[in-house]
């Protein structure tokens, strides 16, 4: 790429010696990318806005924010009360963690659906699945900043999974609580991480990015782009396919915090925080329901906490676990069934994480938990194995359907038996 | 194969930017524009004064119970004010002073209401430490009003600057009678 | 798809237990005035709120969040704020000789509470906490409707229902023994405007009082709110537009 397609030559001039222009243009501009993708491929744009919508609300919250037990509630609502704007803004902070965790697991879902980590992809999905992880930590640290009540039950039931480990647990509870209980120096911690992890993720997503442009978007056909008719330039198509989805996710967001800000948040965490009272009804975040269900499905408290870990490292694994040389579900018929089964089953246990842990709902728990894990390490390498798949069209730009045998991608659509 | 290509020729390569030019597109980006501007606006704001703050931007203070040649110290917006019940002799020499001989040239009558009562923002107008002389047994200074230990600047008893590197007297905060024995500052 | 799926993930959320009403109670409803992405507070119906929360509420609930300047939201203007005010006492100082002295509020100082803490709180009520009340309306599933149907439902216990000592019978408290006592008859005030006094009429003011406590911003959060509305719908529609016509060479 060189510097003279710039028509300003300051900008020639600087991208001479600091190509970040070429970078950009290379990134945003050019960049080719697949003619057909549907707008579930929206969702990765989104997440990136709601992370910067996150960092610029977040970084405004913390300078009228104190971190101590005995005035971080208060400075909270002095914010919602006599900071100007603060309301907004930390309505905004608030409800944007609920749309980044909607947009992100739209995106994995969409991920899942067309296979797209799936060869040569496989690093681009791990680096997703780190994002998420470091996702959820910073939100659960974030929620215990307010200091109400379910911030201090939820940072107290979550770090004591830790107390589950053997021999060592309790140690290891105590060191990161920096005390005997979550307390002042708990939030301190917490406060300083909160701030700290999403520049680590900023910095995760532009390797996400980088790893993502080595081969560039997968596609709703899920085969691979053969040249320049498949292919529109990022910008302005994407671009302006991109403001339409930011429009579309701003108005959502804009409905919920200014007409329903409180209807993702717990009634009990307006009420300051008490070592001494457990609210008689305690939940996570909806955001991590599912995984809070799979907690609960276990008997055994250790078991429990393995399997809820284990939920996630099972997707890091993922791109091993399904063999189909196949991406896209439109050509597995069966995976595709076995897709909304598996997203029927997530939806379920977000629903059973949120009720209470007895008579009917221990044991749909325990069966959409078992169900998960059938899905990802029974159902998708067997289903690798036997499917029949659908023939694959030729192109992108020609979804003619060729006949089998004659070129690579048609021989790996029959079902591989090896 | 799954080499990404760069070839110019792509969709966009000949029709340069399409619909660049349409009203609805220009629309569009221009939406975009004012919308960020508009949230731009409550991120700055935000940093101004919080509605406590302002709350506590004039504070009423009661003068009644400051005898004659003593001061007291009160806190207005998180800075010291000093106010004097001055005696009928510190009012004279404040008078008795020409103007033209002073840095920063103004009358007595000019920074103090109701003479009896001189009030001032208590902060040196050199580098903004705070005067001694409130105090029954401080250094008064040379011009017996006030003193300021960081860089040796005299005022005299109207609070004006007399000796040393302050620049201008000391400031007189905007302040009313609400009554012979409450003032409001600010 | 995306629609589809996205309406599915948020009812899922938003229909799971956390956010629901208190389980097995059902709760008077009323219209607020609040409601709606019109809504507004009702300033008379909030002062006559207040009133009923300085002559029923205050003696053993504080509302600690409140400044007296916040008074403004209710119709009142500087002078009256600062007499009010002036009606409490707060704590201040450290004075010369080290003591804590009492003066007269100001606006910019925040209501009092009736207890010194809340040991001395809980000592005063058979051990029970009475909550702050700034926050109570946002603090309690569907608030504004359970603090009503709360104020307006005590009664006697059904036969064969055991009351200890220090607890009362009311059916719109999650588990319906409360440990506060009924707080209002009806005719409990007398309101200046004439308003009417009936058990139901004063819950409501006094519903809307705490709303307005708990929610101060919510009438330029709305208005904010229809103007976002509308500016991000002309977006959507243009940015699609726009979109369409960029597309429209892609085959």
């Amino acid at each position: 790429m060189s510097a003279n397609q710039f028509k300003s030559p300051v900008i020639r001039w600087i991208d001479h010696r600091l190509p970040v222009f070429s970078m950009l243009h290379h990134t945003a501009h050019d960049y080719p990318t697949p003619k057909n993708l549907n707008y579930m491929w929206n969702f990765g744009s989104l997440a990136g806005l709601s992370l910067a919508i996150m960092i610029v609300t977040g970084i405004v919250l913390a300078m009228s924010y104190t971190a101590h037990v005995d005035y971080a509630f208060s400075s909270v609502e002095r914010i919602m009360r006599d900071v100007n704007h603060g309301w907004m803004i930390r309505y905004i902070h608030m409800n944007t963690a609920s749309f980044f965790f909607i947009v992100v697991y739209l995106h994995m879902f969409r991920g899942l659906y067309y296979g797209s980590y799936k060869a040569p992809r496989e690093l681009l999905w791990i680096l997703g699945v780190v994002i998420f992880l470091l996702m959820m930590a910073t939100a659960f640290m974030g929620y215990v900043l307010p200091w109400g009540q379910m911030s201090f039950w939820g940072a107290t039931v979550i770090t004591n999974l830790f107390s589950a480990i053997p021999y060592v647990g309790e140690s290891i509870v105590t060191l990161l609580w920096g005390g005997f209980s979550v307390d002042n120096a708990t939030l301190n911690r917490f406060f300083s991480l909160h701030y700290l992890m999403p520049f680590i993720i900023a910095g995760v997503v532009v390797l996400h990015i980088v790893a993502l442009h080595r081969f560039g978007s997968n596609n709703p056909i899920g085969i691979d782009t053969r040249g320049p008719q498949d292919t529109i330039s990022f910008h302005p198509y994407y671009t302006i396919k991109d403001v339409f989805g930011i429009a579309v996710f701003l108005l959502l967001l804009a409905v919920v915090v200014f007409f329903f800000p409180n209807a993702m948040g717990h009634p009990d965490n307006y009420i300051p925080a008490n070592a001494m009272q457990t609210p008689a009804h305690i939940v996570p975040e909806w955001y991590f329901l599912p995984f809070y269900a799979i907690l609960r499905a276990v008997p055994d408290k250790l078991g429990g906490v393995l399997l809820m870990f284990g939920a996630i490292a099972v997707l890091f694994i993922l791109p091993w676990l399904d063999k189909s040389p196949v991406r896209s579900a439109r050509f597995r018929p069966l995976f595709r069934i076995f897709f909304w089964v598996f997203f029927a089953n997530a939806i379920a246990l977000g629903y059973l994480g949120g009720k209470p842990a007895e008579g009917i709902y221990v044991i749909l728990s325990r069966v959409a938990t078992a169900w998960y894990f059938i899905h990802f390490l029974i159902i998708l390498p067997v289903l690798g194995m036997f499917e029949t798949t659908k023939p694959l069209p030729k192109s992108i730009a020609e979804p003619v359907l060729g006949g089998f045998s004659s070129t690579p991608e048609q021989a790996y659509a029959a079902p591989r038996r090896s | 194969m799954v080499k990404p290509d760069t070839n110019k020729k792509s969709a966009s390569g000949d029709a340069k930017d399409p619909g660049r030019r349409d009203f609805i597109v220009v629309a569009t980006y221009a939406m975009a524009g004012l919308g960020a501007a508009a949230v731009a606006w409550p991120l700055i704001d935000q940093l101004n004064p919080a509605a406590d703050t302002l709350a506590l931007a004039n504070i009423e203070v009661d003068i009644s119970k400051i005898a004659v040649g003593q001061s007291i110290t009160v806190k207005w917006r998180g800075k010291p004010v000093f106010i004097r019940h001055r005696t009928a002799d510190e009012i004279a020499r404040a008078n008795a002073t020409d103007v033209a001989d002073l840095r920063d040239p103004q009358v007595d009558i000019a920074r103090a209401e109701k003479p009896e009562y001189l009030v001032l923002v208590g902060v040196c107008t050199h580098l903004g430490c705070v005067p001694l002389g409130q105090k029954t047994g401080e250094v008064k200074g040379d011009y017996d009003g006030w003193f300021c230990p960081c860089h040796g600047s005299h005022y005299d008893t109207s609070g004006r600057i007399r000796k040393g590197p302050a620049p201008t007297n000391l400031e007189v905060p905007p302040y009313d009678f609400l009554s012979d024995t409450v003032i409001r500052i600010g | 798809m995306l629609s589809r799926i996205g309406a599915v993930l948020l009812f899922s959320v938003l229909s799971s237990p956390a956010w629901g009403g208190s389980g097995d109670v059902a709760l008077k409803t009323r219209d607020w005035s609040f409601s709606g992405p019109f809504g507004t507070f009702d300033k008379a119906a909030m002062q006559r709120g207040f009133q009923v929360y300085n002559e029923v509420c205050a003696g053993c609930h504080s509302m600690k969040l409140i400044a007296f300047r916040n008074f403004a939201d209710l119709g009142y203007n500087k002078s009256e704020i600062k007499a009010l005010a002036a009606q409490y006492e707060v704590e201040d100082g450290p004075n010369d000789d080290g003591d804590m002295f009492m003066r007269p509020a100001i606006p910019a100082d925040r209501m009092p509470a009736p207890y010194a803490n809340d040991n001395a709180a809980r000592a005063g009520n058979n051990g029970a906490l009475p909550p702050d009340l700034s926050l109570i309306a946002k603090a309690r599933p569907n608030g504004p409707n359970y603090l009503y149907s709360l104020l307006s439902s005590y009664e006697d216990a059904p036969n064969g229902k055991e009351v200890p000592d220090g607890m009362y019978y009311n059916p719109a408290y999650p588990g319906h023994l409360i440990a506060m006592p009924q707080p209002l008859y009806g005719d409990d005030v007398e309101f200046i405007d004439g308003a009417a006094t009936s058990i139901e009429a004063v819950s409501a003011d006094l519903t809307q009082f705490l709303m307005w406590a708990a929610e101060p911003k919510l009438e330029v959060r709305k208005r904010i709110g229809v103007a976002a509305v509308f500016f991000l719908s002309i977006f959507v529609i243009f940015s699609y537009l726009a979109k369409r016509r960029i597309w429209a060479d892609v085959h």
